[in-house]
């Protein structure tokens, strides 16, 4: 038998492609999909039809027009959508820059799906919560220890609202030292995440962007002309999105506090931070975690996710309620914080999404200190690993400081590959897709002329990022030898390219499939 | 059968291979130096993109190398509705040739040159029409061109295509090519020429804060517009940015004058140094700048009429920046640059400034002499 | 520092030590110390961080965790009269089945062509979601029904240009803090007063609190404390008498039976997804929609992210993208700040969509009637007991209803004591928010709850009210 030649770099990959109807397209009249519990017939003799109860004009008179699909096929239709859609599960997840997806181990999906888990109602007496009461305090001790801040909470429901909370914090700091309207600007810098100047908009801070040197390090001289009384805090993260780390943190932490104002770190990119440096000892008096991010848990295409936000005992008190406590015999929702007057109140409902902290939890004992150290390690290895073999090729660069590592993700530049072919970095990226990839450029303003930003992680292994390294050389070289190629990928796709030129008229644009039937003209 | 005007402008672009800066007064002197022709080559480019819509529109065009040439030889259905006698076509034909398809009513024009043909097709259609460049002169400071010939072609498809096509205003911009000439860069921003709005390609979406530009602008007039002091005079400086300042407190302006403000109504529009300085003597002033080109000069480019002796009695802390985003990051990590004429003034106006970029929103940024 | 890490994770392939070398010595270092050069050795750790000791094999951690989550005592094993924002209804298995697909569990940010399934079961999911508020616009699900409120009525605020907020004094004060959490400083929150017999929105109240600076008045439908609200036309047009718009909050779980809030007047509808697949999770099943009428002043306002369909490169293909990508800040002054939108609760907006399929038009009206017959029945038992009101209130119900024990001599907290020992869980206590109505409790009934489950909860306090 002849052998079989696998001796290629590159990946020979198509997505699955199922050309599923939309699910209103499935509908057949008088199909099911599931049997609700009625009522029983006693309690129906009772109380009757319940409905006609219904103060008039309340009641329903038309039923919502929703599919009427047998269950087999609803399952079948997401079961395929499913299959068209490239989780960290399935590919080698180096393309998603800023994003921080890693392995998100099965064992931690199991112990989420106990029903000692999803049976429990937040509003429980907390005698009968103390299994997740204990798991999520000590998830927080985990968290001080990590951070170096004195308390946290994990209400917010991601990175964005974690930021949030923090700039309610410096609000309610600033208020309860009679400061609130002398304070009223925050200083954040440009690669930071863009959450770290919207939050604080929302709170209804002036923001103050700062650019990097020519180093790609906020710019000093710029920092000390923006800090002023007027300073309210400092809202910052470190390595920013270019994966360069600002040295002189401790300066821009002390200068702030020189003016009264607080410093809060996004760390959202602490990856390659664990076990390493902490908030603490950078100066900064809040941070936040992205526990869907440095901690594992699964993205689920954008959530439910948990931002753990952290403070110095100082700040304690304006800290959003309840917090959790253990008192030497239980665990319990501390209700002093609750009653105080300073506190900030509630950002998310109940006390946050507890699953993740749950995962959070398993991951951190799985690993341990050491584990937990090894995965900042490897993750900043692999990325200066991919950094270096990368920058050997003459169309990629990265801006700023040269010859220096970069923590655990990098912002490129293809700048000269468009130079020399026209190709873009978004064709690029619609290009990776052929080989079942991801690619991301990274978020608006371009700052870095077009971007490519990596972020390796710990999970993959050398093997996984020499495929990416070959597969990305083999995209360059054909956007030199045929760039026409680029024009309608990606070929192997479940989709093609999409028509988006109605996507910002009003006269087109469909967000929904009524609203779509309603819209388009059939031919 | 949509209707696309097309001009080429034969001597763009020949400046640059023999080392002069520009064609402009100097064509026999490259053509002397042995220069080839670009645009005509550069137009093909453009024109093979548009290949797939051959059966759906017709070019509307010059006679010879002013289109006719090239059209027919890329297989277009070719309409010539002007004559041009020249063997070296000049400023004068551009403009000729531009009125004459603007009567012709076309769709869209397609025309091929430098900085100087743009400013050219700008007087003579102003925001009449919808073009798109073809990059194929010496200096390209206009966005009025696409990044390169095929992306022009690729501009002009989608436009043709869509049933109601969406447009954009862009800068016209040129520098003085004697000057330049001489090493010295002076851009002069002439006006706003109408192009197909680009959609997006599917891009980078992970979360959603796209800011585009001319809404950046708009946040930044309401910014300034919310916060303007009582009985104080604002100096609104020239450009797009500062437009919407104008539009917001539904006043009078000028694109490409200074204008004065004070509480909120008009004192006059397009005032020269004189009339400045003459308003705002003993009083309260504020003055609305934006960088003005491709270099980032805040001040003596495009805005001389806002002179040294203006600028000292506004003060330097009565100096309002603003910019949006995109524009502070088409300079690439460049400080901004002043340029007064007055070597002292200039040192003064060095450091960090604060810019507005959007609502409540500044950037610490970098100003240089 | 001496700290090793672990030899050969099994989540970190390259803690192979010959891998590790290898790969270190392509990037010119000796060992993984020699990482992070950039870090000032000033406020690098010195020494480990202070954990419990890692559990050796995942067998040990799957033990730990689980002897953990076993102290919790759950809804499964219990009776659970429990509700106010987070409900026990059925998941259809389906729904589990699908959100445990790897595929989409650990999918992210990638495009239409990476995650075309994930756009598409999105775009299902709103408009699915669309049908139950017969509504046109419907965004990418926000963290909870909480924050989607506050969304909305940021979005009105935008919208008027105005900045009072009218909102239900019998309302859930957690709720009303995270929303005041999103609104200040820029807007002011009024309570409107509720009638006490009846429980609806105070009426006369309203009209002397709205005025010219009212961007909305916000209401709920059915309401915390349980009852429907019977004005919602009289509110909205009251509201849009003064050029203020209609901001509902509504149960999606009662729209097979009741009006959808577009029915009367709404502007904007807010509600929480979780009734409609998710498990309760420790609230951690919470997941925000907002749905709008298809015009450009509402649509540029969302913060979220909205999916369109659109066509492709391919004849008959569906494709997906982002309508109005760039809306995100235009034009906005007064209260231009709008929410970010980051990581919020994608899965559960999927989640959600594949429960609408399942249930389809008849599961919802199913539903809605069951849960009202259940009510009633539980409402008429409870009032045979002397002392306990069924219902504080003079009106209809869904879902929840307000029992009162003034009349019992004891407390809730008393009450919820002694029927924790029989295994059950009783209503959340409102003396503590809602002092003016005495010794009373929120109870929820749903779906789930047998006629057994109810009768057991009658013959409870029957004893409680005894003892």
């Amino acid at each position: 038998m002849k052998r079989i030649n696998r001796n290629y770099k590159v990946r020979n990959f198509h997505q699955a492609k199922w050309d599923e109807p939309i699910i209103f397209e499935l509908s057949k009249k008088g199909e099911r999909g599931v049997l609700v519990p009625q009522a029983e017939e006693k309690i129906v003799a009772l109380v009757g039809d319940g409905v006609s109860k219904i103060p008039q004009g309340m009641f329903r008179k038309e039923l919502p027009k929703l599919p009427e699909i047998s269950q087999p096929r609803v399952l079948r239709h997401y079961m395929r959508l499913s299959q068209m859609t490239l989780g960290a599960d399935v590919n080698v997840e180096i393309g998603q820059g800023t994003c921080t997806v890693k392995y998100s181990p099965k064992v931690n999906e199991q112990l989420g799906k106990m029903p000692e888990m999803t049976e429990v109602h937040p509003l429980q007496h907390e005698s009968t919560v103390q299994g997740i009461l204990e798991i999520m305090y000590k998830t927080e001790l985990c968290m001080r220890e990590i951070s170096g801040m004195d308390r946290f909470t994990f209400q917010p429901g991601g990175g964005s609202q974690a930021i949030m909370t923090m700039a309610a914090v410096v609000r309610a700091y600033h208020k309860a030292n009679g400061n609130a309207d002398k304070k009223d600007e925050i200083i954040t810098t440009i690669y930071s995440h863009p959450s770290d100047a919207a939050a604080p908009a929302l709170m209804g801070y002036k923001i103050i962007y700062i650019h990097p040197d020519e180093n790609g390090y906020p710019d000093f001289e710029a920092f000390k002309e923006a800090v002023s009384e007027r300073t309210a805090a400092f809202i910052v993260a470190n390595p920013e999105d270019t994966g360069v780390y600002n040295k002189r943190v401790q300066e821009f932490t002390r200068m702030v506090h020189e003016k009264g104002g607080l410093c809060c770190y996004d760390q959202a990119n602490a990856n390659g931070l664990l076990g390493v440096t902490r908030a603490r000892e950078a100066g900064f008096d809040m941070c936040h975690f992205n526990l869907h991010k440095t901690f594992s848990t699964p993205h689920g295409c954008g959530g439910p996710a948990t931002g753990a936000m952290g403070v110095t005992k100082q700040l304690e008190k304006f800290m959003p309620a309840p917090l959790i406590d253990f008192d030497g015999e239980k665990y319990f929702l501390n209700e002093d914080i609750t009653n105080n007057p300073y506190t900030i109140g509630k950002v998310r409902a109940f006390n946050g999404v507890a699953p993740v902290v749950m995962k959070t939890y398993a991951w951190i004992m799985n690993l341990g200190a050491e584990g937990l150290y090894e995965a900042a390690k490897i993750a900043v290895l692999n990325n200066n690993y991919l950094f270096k073999k990368l920058m050997a090729l003459d169309c990629v660069d990265a801006p700023y400081i040269k010859g220096k590592q970069r923590i655990e993700q990098v912002r490129y530049t293809l700048e000269k590959l468009t130079e020399d072919t026209g190709i873009k970095t978004e064709d690029i990226q619609r290009r990776m897709m052929d080989f079942g990839m991801h690619y991301w450029c990274s978020h608006h303003p371009y700052y870095v002329p077009e971007p490519m930003t990596l972020e390796p992680t710990e999970t993959p292994s050398k093997e996984d990022l020499d495929e990416y390294i070959a597969t990305l050389e083999h995209i360059f070289k054909e956007a030199y030898e045929t760039p026409e190629k680029f024009k309608n990928a990606p070929y192997c796709s479940s989709c093609h390219r999409v028509d988006e030129s109605g996507m910002d008229d009003p006269n087109e644009w469909a967000i929904s499939w009524r609203s779509y039937l309603k819209k388009s003209i059939a031919e | 059968m949509k209707k696309l005007g097309l001009i080429i402008n034969p001597i763009a672009g020949m400046g640059g291979r023999v080392g002069l800066k520009g064609t402009d007064g100097v064509v026999d002197q490259a053509i002397k130096l042995g220069a080839l022709p670009q645009a005509p080559n550069r137009t093909e480019m453009s024109l093979k993109v548009l290949s797939d819509l051959k059966e759906k529109i017709e070019i509307v065009t010059c006679s010879g190398d002013m289109g006719e040439n090239e059209a027919k030889k890329c297989g277009f259905k070719t309409r010539v509705v002007l004559e041009i006698k020249n063997r070296n076509t000049n400023q004068q034909d551009t403009i000729i040739a531009a009125k004459k398809l603007l009567e012709e009513d076309v769709d869209l024009l397609l025309f091929a040159g430098g900085d100087g043909t743009a400013r050219d097709i700008y007087e003579a259609v102003g925001d009449k029409m919808t073009v798109v460049g073809i990059p194929a002169g010496v200096k390209i400071h206009s966005a009025v061109y696409a990044s390169s010939p095929q992306k022009a072609g690729d501009l002009a498809v989608l436009y043709l295509q869509d049933n109601v096509p969406k447009v954009q205003e862009v800068e016209v911009m040129d520098i003085d090519e004697e000057a330049f000439r001489n090493g010295i860069v002076k851009t002069r921003l002439y006006g706003y020429l109408k192009i197909p709005y680009e959609k997006r390609f599917l891009q980078g979406k992970k979360s959603g804060s796209v800011m585009s530009d001319q809404a950046a602008q708009r946040a930044i007039g309401f910014d300034i517009v919310d916060n303007m002091e009582k009985n104080v005079y604002y100096i609104i400086g020239p450009g797009s940015t500062t437009r919407p300042i104008m539009e917001i407190l539904e006043i009078p302006f000028t694109l490409l004058g200074v204008d004065l403000v004070y509480n909120k109504k008009l004192v006059k529009k397009d005032l020269t140094e004189k009339e400045l300085l003459g308003e705002i003597e003993n009083r309260p002033v504020k003055l609305v700048v934006t960088p003005i080109g491709g270099q980032g000069y805040i001040f003596g480019r495009g805005n001389q009429q806002i002179s040294p002796d203006v600028i000292r009695k506004v003060g330097k802390k009565n100096i309002i920046v603003v910019a949006t985003k995109q524009k502070l990051s088409s300079l690439e990590g460049r400080p901004f640059l002043v340029d007064t004429g007055d070597e002292r003034l200039d040192e003064e106006l060095r450091g960090y400034i604060r810019v507005t970029s959007g609502y409540k929103e500044l950037v610490m940024y970098k100003v240089n002499a | 520092m001496s700290i090793q890490g672990f030899k050969s994770h099994p989540y970190i392939p390259n803690s192979v030590l010959e891998v590790q070398q290898e790969m270190l010595k392509e990037i010119g270092l000796n060992s993984l110390e020699e990482l992070h050069a950039e870090v000032p050795e000033e406020i690098k750790l010195k020494e480990n961080m202070n954990f419990p000791k890692p559990f050796k094999s995942e067998y040990a951690l799957k033990r730990h965790v689980e002897g953990l989550l076993k102290k919790n005592k759950t809804c499964n094993d219990n009776i659970s009269f429990l509700g106010a924002g987070c409900w026990q209804h059925y998941v259809p298995a389906i729904c589990d089945e699908i959100n445990s697909r790897g595929e989409f569990l650990t999918a992210y940010g990638g495009e239409p062509y990476n995650d075309f399934g994930r756009f598409q079961s999105l775009f299902e999911y709103q408009s699915l979601v669309a049908e139950l508020v017969d509504m046109d616009v419907v965004n990418v699900p926000t963290m909870d029904g909480a924050q989607a409120a506050a969304t909305a009525i940021r979005m009105a605020g935008r919208i008027t240009g105005r900045n009072e907020i009218l909102v239900p004094k019998a309302m859930d004060e957690e709720k009303h803090l995270i929303i005041k959490n999103y609104c200040e400083p820029d807007l002011t929150l009024i309570k409107v007063d509720y009638d006490m017999k009846t429980g609806q929105l105070d009426l006369e109240d309203l009209k002397k609190k709205i005025s010219e600076k009212t961007a909305a008045v916000f209401f709920e439908n059915p309401s915390f404390l349980g009852f429907i609200e019977e004005h919602g036309q009289e509110i909205s047009d009251i509201a849009h008498d003064v050029g203020a718009l209609s901001v509902v909050g509504v149960d999606p779980s009662s729209l097979g039976v009741l009006t959808p809030p577009s029915g009367y007047g709404a502007d904007i509808i807010s509600g929480d997804l979780q009734p409609l697949g998710m498990h309760m999770n420790y609230g951690g099943g919470q997941s925000g929609f907002m749905a709008t009428r298809d015009e450009e002043k509402f649509v540029m306002e969302f913060p979220s992210r909205l999916f369109g369909i659109a066509p492709t490169s391919a004849e008959g293909e569906y494709g997906f993208g982002d309508v109005a990508y760039d809306r995100t800040s235009f034009g906005h002054h007064r209260h231009e700040g709008k929410e970010y939108v980051g990581t919020q609760t994608a899965l559960w907006g999927i989640t959600a969509g594949v429960y609408l399929a399942t249930m389809g038009p008849a599961g919802m009206f199913e539903l809605g009637q069951t849960i009202m017959q259940k009510s009633q029945y539980a409402i008429k038992r409870l009032n045979e007991i002397k002392g306990v009101k069924g219902s504080l209130f003079d009106a209809v119900n869904f879902k929840e209803f307000i029992v009162n024990f003034d009349g019992t001599k004891k407390t809730v907290k008393e009450i919820n004591r002694m029927l924790r020992e029989r295994n059950i869980f009783g209503g959340k206590d409102l003396t503590k928010d809602f002092p003016e109505l005495g010794e009373s409790a929120l109870y929820c009934v749903t779906e789930v709850h047998m006629k057994e489950d109810i009768d057991k909860l009658i013959v409870a306090i029957e004893e409680c009210v005894k003892a």
